[in-house]
């Protein structure tokens, strides 16, 4: 499927009026999206680190949540934990719940597996497997269990169509991935991520390692996923969460090196009249 | 003053620059270590080149002279039809043994060590062991297979076999082989391993896809490397019983008769030989030295070039 927008739509203006202007459903605020994640009394440990401590949090349905801090605050820890890919470091733990369509992510029943399937990630170096462009795409599919070439071929072009690659790689497709540059590279990780039709996509720190233009492609990739997915990003960039996402959620350090949360609200609000002192000074540069 | 003047004359920053700058001197310390590091290079080489020169001095005609009839022959008394095609025989057998043996479980073991086992003390007791099994002298590996393989197992090893002598070494290269798929396991990384579980595979397909595949190439390196090393392993051979002359590999013999009859190898015939007391033996054994090294030396370019082939940058 292919998503029409309106140039106008699509251009990205940091002013928060703008962003205001492009979201229809801020004016339903009053019917507010099912949250796909809520967060109680959340902490995450890595042995006896505490690295998050205390949140309460939740996470909107097809919107695009950034969660910005000072480096150490446990933002990528946080992000980990919606698809359960700190199970994969020694050590690592949760305390509290967090809670996926309102089924306990960390229930004993729940298999990690599935859950990374509906959850897909982008990671902060684009990390393309050393092999072909379409294998990089075809490989979640094919163990979830997809046969037959020519679904898989539609699956591929759509997902690649979709993530804004496929015009500058569909005469390669054979080409290892990791000839890309780096910005092709990240969207073919997306592209990858959403060839398992996710429902949620994190994103951690996504452009870090690309140029602006890369970013901004990114950026546009990202407004026209929400349509279809609910996307969380990380991000360093207080422009980008600025200008790229509908709420924004901040973390600080405490006194015991966890990171916890500060405040989160509709991203023009947080950036333009945050209600605590320690926000404030954050996004407006006076800290971090 | 004009402008060019200006730019010509230096100022009081530029020459207080140059002044700083321009203090080159000859740093004497510096050469003297350097020309140290160089003479350690020197005397290391120069012994292994004047070695080989010497076997090449003594044995290079024997090759010339009886050519791929040398490598062909059997262990004879006699100096002029001896050769060292029952060695080369034995010796491919054990190798055999190592592909069989060695590098199915080795590299189980290192997938297990790598990917499976937690990060805990007993793991960090297993590494360490293994560690230090491969660097357990080979002449205590061939009392334990003298022990085990030859006396306690002899009705399925048939005593002083080239069964026994083949897992004995398969058994001694063992932790190399684990050691070294290790490490090309660890040079995958977990990014990639992190990019398979985020599009919702299972461990075993990130393993059997990804992390398998990719680290191929240094495994593969490494267990050519364990097969050289097998090649010239002398001591727990003649430990386990590798013999000189009874060796028959005559046409019709069945498979199980060769396994568990008595057999030579390369290396042991090359001991055997240097106590010869016939001047012509000397001949002889600096030959099979040039034939043993010439196999290693096949095997390590082999490793070099598949190295350099499929090495992987991230």
């Amino acid at each position: 499927m292919t998503i029409e927008l309106q140039p106008e739509e699509r251009t990205i203006d940091i002013r928060p009026t703008t962003v205001i202007e492009s979201h229809p459903e801020g004016a339903a605020a009053a019917v507010p999206a099912e949250a796909v994640f809520e967060l109680r009394k959340f902490s995450a440990w890595y042995g006896t680190f505490r690295a998050v401590r205390d949140m309460d949090l939740d996470i909107r349905e097809k919107r695009i949540t950034s969660i910005i801090g000072p480096s150490g605050t446990g933002k990528s820890t946080l992000l980990r934990a919606f698809n359960r890919m700190n199970d994969l470091i020694e050590g690592a733990r949760v305390t509290g719940t967090v809670t996926y369509h309102g089924v306990d992510l960390y229930a004993p029943e729940v298999d990690p597996v599935e859950v990374r399937r509906r959850i897909g990630m982008v990671f902060q170096k684009p990390n393309p497997f050393p092999k072909s462009i379409y294998d990089n795409v075809a490989f979640g599919p094919r163990v979830a269990g997809l046969k037959g070439k020519s679904r898989l071929d539609d699956l591929v072009e759509e997902s690649l169509r979709r993530a804004a690659l496929w015009d500058e790689v569909k005469d390669k497709l054979g080409s290892l991935g990791t000839s890309l540059s780096g910005g092709q590279q990240q969207r073919l990780c997306i592209a990858r991520a959403i060839a398992v039709s996710p429902d949620v996509i994190l994103m951690d720190e996504p452009c870090s390692a690309l140029d602006p233009v890369a970013t901004l492609r990114i950026e546009e990739l990202m407004w026209e996923l929400k349509q279809n997915y609910t996307i969380v990003i990380v991000t360093h960039n207080m422009q980008q969460a600025a200008r790229a996402s509908d709420e924004t959620v901040f973390l600080t350090m405490g006194e015991d090196r966890a990171g916890y949360l500060v405040e989160q609200g509709p991203t023009a609000q947080l950036f333009t009249n945050p209600q605590n002192r320690l926000t404030e000074d954050y996004v407006s540069g006076r800290f971090g | 003053m004009t402008a060019q003047d200006f730019a010509v004359r230096p100022s009081a920053v530029q020459e207080a620059v140059r002044r700083q700058i321009s203090g080159r001197k000859l740093d004497i310390g510096a050469l003297w270590f350097q020309a140290l590091l160089l003479g350690s290079l020197v005397v290391a080489l120069g012994i292994l080149v004047s070695l080989l020169a010497d076997v090449v001095n003594r044995g290079g005609a024997v090759i010339v002279e009886r050519g791929p009839g040398f490598i062909t022959a059997n262990v004879s008394s006699n100096p002029a039809l001896a050769g060292v095609g029952q060695g080369i025989f034995g010796s491919l057998m054990i190798i055999v043994f190592v592909v069989l043996l060695a590098f199915p479980v080795g590299i189980g073991a290192a997938i297990y060590l790598e990917e499976y086992a937690h990060d805990n003390t007993r793991t960090r007791l297993l590494n360490a062991t293994v560690r230090n099994l491969a660097g357990v002298p080979a002449i205590v590996y061939g009392l334990l297979g003298l022990a085990v393989f030859v006396v306690a197992l002899e009705g399925l090893t048939g005593g002083r076999s080239v069964i026994a002598g083949g897992v004995t070494i398969a058994v001694l290269v063992m932790p190399i082989v684990v050691i070294t798929a290790a490490e090309a396991l660890r040079a995958v990384p977990a990014s990639i391993r992190e990019a398979g579980f985020g599009v919702g595979a299972t461990k075993w397909q990130v393993i059997r896809h990804h992390v398998l595949p990719y680290a191929a190439p240094g495994i593969l390196t490494g267990s050519i490397l364990t097969l050289s090393r097998a090649f010239g392993e002398t001591a727990p051979l003649i430990m386990v019983g590798a013999v000189v002359g009874g060796f028959v590999n005559r046409p019709g013999q069945n498979l199980v008769d060769t396994l568990q009859g008595p057999y030579t190898a390369l290396p042991t015939i090359i001991f055997n030989w240097a106590r010869q007391p016939q001047e012509e033996f000397r001949h002889l054994t600096a030959a099979a030295i040039i034939i043993l090294l010439a196999i290693i030396l096949v095997l390590n370019a082999l490793a070099i070039i598949l190295r350099n082939r499929f090495e992987r940058r991230w």
